[in-house]
């Protein structure tokens, strides 16, 4: 039919005039996909009438026959954008494009023939699109080497760091309800600061809006959240290992339901559990690196696997990447830092907080017969070192403890300080608990080594110069303490002008920082990227 | 599937005879609702879909006639147990054992109240606990009972409780009955928490989450019978008992039987070790100032949540029906006066009155802060306070009623003036009859 010809020319080109208006957002997925695309440009092309089919069988719209052809170009923007940018640019236009076609009456003489032009206009539509944007890409962006050769790809912003825009917040409320989870709310007066970062309440956990033989969300994924927001399972390690097994759970338990394939369906079961726990507490980079890794194994499943067999193969992943990533690791970076005469006779060693690696190292020095003493230093509120000083003092090493505040008096004792890490970011930044920079700037101008600990697994390819932009605000009550019978900050809330601020994590630059102990040996702190291209090449 | 709900329906009330012996206590009205009615609306509110109820065949009768209970929408799954058994709860528990899969919510239909479920369940999943209950403190019942002269309050055995510090783990649990020579606290409690509190003024609302392994427990060891009595004092003292944290192999057959008789207590999930290496990771401990781990490497772990605020109540006295009978409908929004009565217009009716349905009141009657059931007649120039009266009653005219509890299908006869009675089912008070403080019933 001539109409359609002419109801899609004025389509494409909104499409494209959208894709102009939507900015930088679009040019970037479409260099994404353009990349992709070269390489599996006959896959796609098969794999679009193929999907554009059951995209339809998906999608309730009433869809005539023409707009099944033109919604292809689209389909595939849709599909590859990652989970955490806002589907509504893509969405909307494949919105108004069914509208357009939906408005004609169907005739069946011209039917078939409309379809055929409809799918050969759509075809060049979307060639054109990608001559469009790249021809867009070169006028609007400074020279770029062609985007085969860039590596790095520019991520969007996440949700969880743009708390106080409120079309974020909308986003994430319908997502949610998409999967069926209940949202959280914040709690308590923001300090200006940090009001783009979620701050909530332990005493309003989320269970309170699940029902309670859960049925959504599997038992042992709701108590794993439990257990994170009550902080019971506190630490990076401890997290992901706790996560791993509850993933272990949930996969003994599940059964592929009918015309659905493993490798594709159980990602999606797994994906509001993740929405899930995040919203209990903001995921470490460490989980984030096991979930993806899990993600991988789950979809490399090939599809004439069996059910058992397959699930056995990915419990048994799960159990070999603990085993190399967290066990092992702890091991070869202990024997690496005793027998590299890190820790020797006569050495005094402060450490921070309570890191499993640090201890496990010193532990394992001191079986070694190594004569050392530690010095624990601890803060507020958490006071984690005392479980730290517990830990060493079982094992017979003779300890010291200090808060926070007397470190510059008591650092000129020192002679090595080892931190524990949360993350290390790909810019050489150390992501750990709040106050280790402190710590790691005093040593400095005492002139004292400090050594990072850290398995190879918690490298993210973030990059963060200060602490402020993404970062963890814990419940703002525990820093209300009870001594003596009074309680001076009890009414907070209702002071307008204050503010309780507890942050959980901060960001140590490396200059401050001499040396990185992972499995892979001694590093400095710059040669985390190699590390992170070295681990992406060979995945 | 995570939790599955277990009712019990089979009490006798035996507490209450004197409303009990025609009526069961299942089925007793408050509010004009049926008493089993308020815990499955509690399980339903929270999301429940399925519940067990054990039962007796009088009360599954009387179930399958009953409209409100028909109005729950979760699948009621009744068992029927023999009336006149000493079957305990925990009796009823081994009986059910082939049904259970997961573990295990168990109510009592006496129980109301407004209690946030997830309060106690979020114990129960987080530190992976044994059993998590419920308790709530007590409050002195203000009304007069019937039949009672004066306010002699009979001293109830009181239950002593103690909990840690924090208030939620649960260390000690024994009732005055079984103290006979004094409180003794074993030393291996006070080196592991020395600080306890012990608390006595608090009502044990019976709602127990308990994990599987118990109720397999329970199947091997047949000699316990009530899950009140008898389980929950065993399981709270056997958290610190040496068999249950000791890892080295005994080779002492006294301590291999007794393991044997724990092995379903102890048994641990497939992935123990991962979760331990979690544990070892995590910087947590649930204590300070002593060198042990958190939970002091126990595996059996007893909580409690103490509720301070809101209704918690167990119908398990007449002194407690006619209290709750007072509060209870205060939890529902729904209105005070059911549609289908027929009321005239010059009856005087108290805002805190409920009215059934089918009822029949007539010209200047006087209603105040009382509760009518239905199929009811009420006839002129009567005068009710502070009463509770049940189904298919009838009033005839010029009576006073003040403070009392008139069962169902009793009939008070032209002119009777009754202050503080309890009638009971059936009974025919003459005309002119006067009755203060009195029990009028058959049974006994």
């Amino acid at each position: 039919m001539a109409d359609s010809g002419v109801i899609d020319g004025p389509g494409r080109k909104d499409e494209i005039e959208r894709a102009k208006s939507e900015g930088k957002d679009l040019t970037k997925e479409e260099k994404q996909r353009l990349r992709k695309e070269k390489k599996q440009q006959k896959k796609i092309k098969e794999k679009k009438d193929d999907k554009a089919s059951q995209e339809n069988e998906k999608e309730k719209k009433p869809v005539t026959s023409a707009a099944p052809a033109s919604q292809p170009p689209t389909q595939p923007t849709v599909q590859k954008a990652p989970s955490a940018v806002p589907a509504t640019a893509p969405v909307s236009v494949p919105a108004s494009e069914a509208s357009v076609p939906a408005d004609k009456p169907t005739k069946t003489k011209a039917e078939l023939k409309a379809e055929r032009r409809a799918r050969q206009e759509a075809e060049r539509a979307s060639k054109q699109t990608k001559k469009g944007e790249t021809g867009q890409q070169a006028a609007t962006s400074k020279p770029k080497a062609p985007p085969s050769d860039l590596q790095p790809v520019v991520k969007r912003l996440p949700e969880h760091i743009q708390v106080d825009n409120p079309d974020v917040l909308k986003k994430l409320a319908k997502k949610l309800e998409r999967q069926q989870i209940p949202l959280r709310s914040d709690y308590g007066y923001k300090v200006s600061l940090f009001s783009h970062l979620h701050q909530y309440s332990r005493k309003a956990p989320l269970t309170q809006q699940l029902s309670i033989p859960s049925t959504v969300i599997h038992p042992a994924i709701v108590r794993l959240g439990l257990q994170y927001s009550h902080g019971i399972v506190a630490g990076s390690n401890a997290r992901s290992v706790a996560l791993l097994h509850a993933f272990k759970q949930v996969i003994r338990d599940y059964t592929t339901p009918q015309n659905e394939e493993l490798s594709r369906d159980l990602v999606n079961k797994l994906k509001p559990y993740i929405s899930f726990l995040n919203q209990c507490r903001p995921l470490s980079a460490s989980m984030g690196n096991a979930i993806k890794y899990i993600k991988k194994e789950i979809s490399n499943i090939p599809s004439n696997c069996k059910e058992d067999e397959a699930k056995n193969k990915l419990l048994n992943c799960i159990e070999s990447y603990i085993n190399e990533k967290i066990i092992l690791a702890g091991v070869a970076i202990a024997k690496c830092a005793i027998e590299k005469q890190k820790i020797s006779d006569g050495d005094v060693i402060l450490v921070y907080g309570c890191s499993s690696l640090v201890n496990h190292i010193l532990c394992k020095a001191f079986e070694k017969n190594r004569k050392f003493r530690v010095i624990v230093v601890d803060s507020r509120p958490r006071l984690e070192g005392k479980e730290a000083l517990r830990r060493l003092v079982q094992k017979g090493i003779s300890c010291t403890y200090v808060l926070i505040s007397a470190v510059s008096y008591i650092l000129p004792e020192v002679s090595k300080v080892f931190l524990g890490a949360h993350a290390l970011l790909a810019n050489g930044y150390v992501m750990s608990r709040v106050g280790t920079s402190q710590i790691a700037l005093v040593a400095k101008a005492f002139n004292v080594p400090v050594l990072v600990c850290c398995e190879t697994y918690k490298f993210c390819d973030r990059v963060q110069t200060d602490s402020f932009v993404s970062n963890e605000l814990d419940d703002p009550d525990d820093l209300i303490v009870t001594r003596k019978g009074t309680t001076p900050l009890e009414g907070w809330e209702n002071e307008s002008s204050l503010g309780l601020l507890n942050l959980v994590y901060d960001v140590t630059p490396p200059d401050f920082v001499d040396l990185v102990i992972t499995e892979l040996g001694m590093i400095p702190c710059t040669s985390v990227p190699v590390v992170l291209r070295v681990k992406n090449v060979d995945q | 599937m995570e939790l599955q709900a277990v009712l019990m329906a089979a009490g006798g009330g035996s507490r209450m005879t004197d409303l009990t012996y025609n009526t069961p206590k299942a089925m007793l009205p408050v509010g004009n609702k049926p008493l089993m009615w308020y815990p499955l609306n509690l399980l339903e509110k929270v999301g429940f879909e399925e519940v067990i109820v054990i039962t007796t065949k009088e009360v599954q009768k009387a179930m399958s006639t009953d409209l409100k209970i028909k109005d729950v929408k979760m699948k009621l799954d009744v068992v029927s147990i023999q009336e006149d058994g000493d079957m305990g709860t925990a009796d009823a528990l081994r009986h059910i054992q082939p049904k259970i899969k997961t573990d295990i919510l168990v109510l009592s239909c006496d129980l109301i109240t407004d209690v946030a479920l997830h309060e106690v369940v979020d114990l129960f999943r987080a530190h992976n606990a044994t059993m998590a209950m419920l308790m709530s403190k007590a409050h002195e019942f203000t009304e007069t009972v019937p039949g009672q002269k004066g306010k002699k309050k009979t001293a109830e055995q009181r239950d002593f409780v103690g909990v840690d510090k924090s208030g939620k783990r649960l260390l000690f649990m024994a009732n005055e009955a079984d103290l006979e020579d004094g409180l003794s606290i074993r030393k291996s409690i006070m080196r592991k928490h020395p600080r306890m509190l012990i608390k006595t003024g608090l009502v044990d609302a019976h709602l127990y989450c308990l994990k599987k392994a118990v109720v397999d427990f329970l199947t091997e060891n047949k000699s316990i019978s009530s899950i009140r009595g008898e389980l929950v004092p065993y399981l709270v003292r056997k958290q610190f008992s040496k068999t249950v944290n000791s890892q080295k192999l005994k080779d002492d057959t006294d301590d291999q039987t007794q393991e044997k008789n724990d092995g379903p207590l102890l048994i641990s999930s497939r992935d123990e070790p991962l979760l331990q290496l979690a544990q070892e990771r995590s910087c947590w401990n649930d204590h300070r100032g002593d060198m042990s781990e958190a939970y002091h490497g126990g595996k059996l772990r007893c909580y409690v949540h103490i509720m301070d605020q809101g209704l918690c109540c167990r119908v398990n006295t007449l002194a407690a029906y006619i209290e709750v009978n007072r509060l209870a409908p205060k939890l529902f929004e729904e209105p005070s006066v059911h549609p289908s009565a027929d009321i005239s217009e010059r009856c005087q009716m108290g805002s805190d009155s409920i009215i059934g349905a089918v009822c029949h009141i007539a010209d200047k009657t006087s209603i105040k802060r009382s509760t009518i059931g239905n199929f009811t007649t009420v006839k002129e120039k009567v005068k009710v306070t502070n009463s509770i009266i049940m189904h298919g009653v009838t009033i005839e005219e010029g009576c006073n009623i003040q403070g009392s509890v008139i069962c169902s299908n009793a009939v008070i006869g032209r002119g009777a003036d009754l202050k503080y009675c309890l009638v009971g089912n059936g009974q025919h008070i003459e005309p002119e009859g006067k009755s203060k403080t009195n029990i009028l019933s058959n049974g006994q």
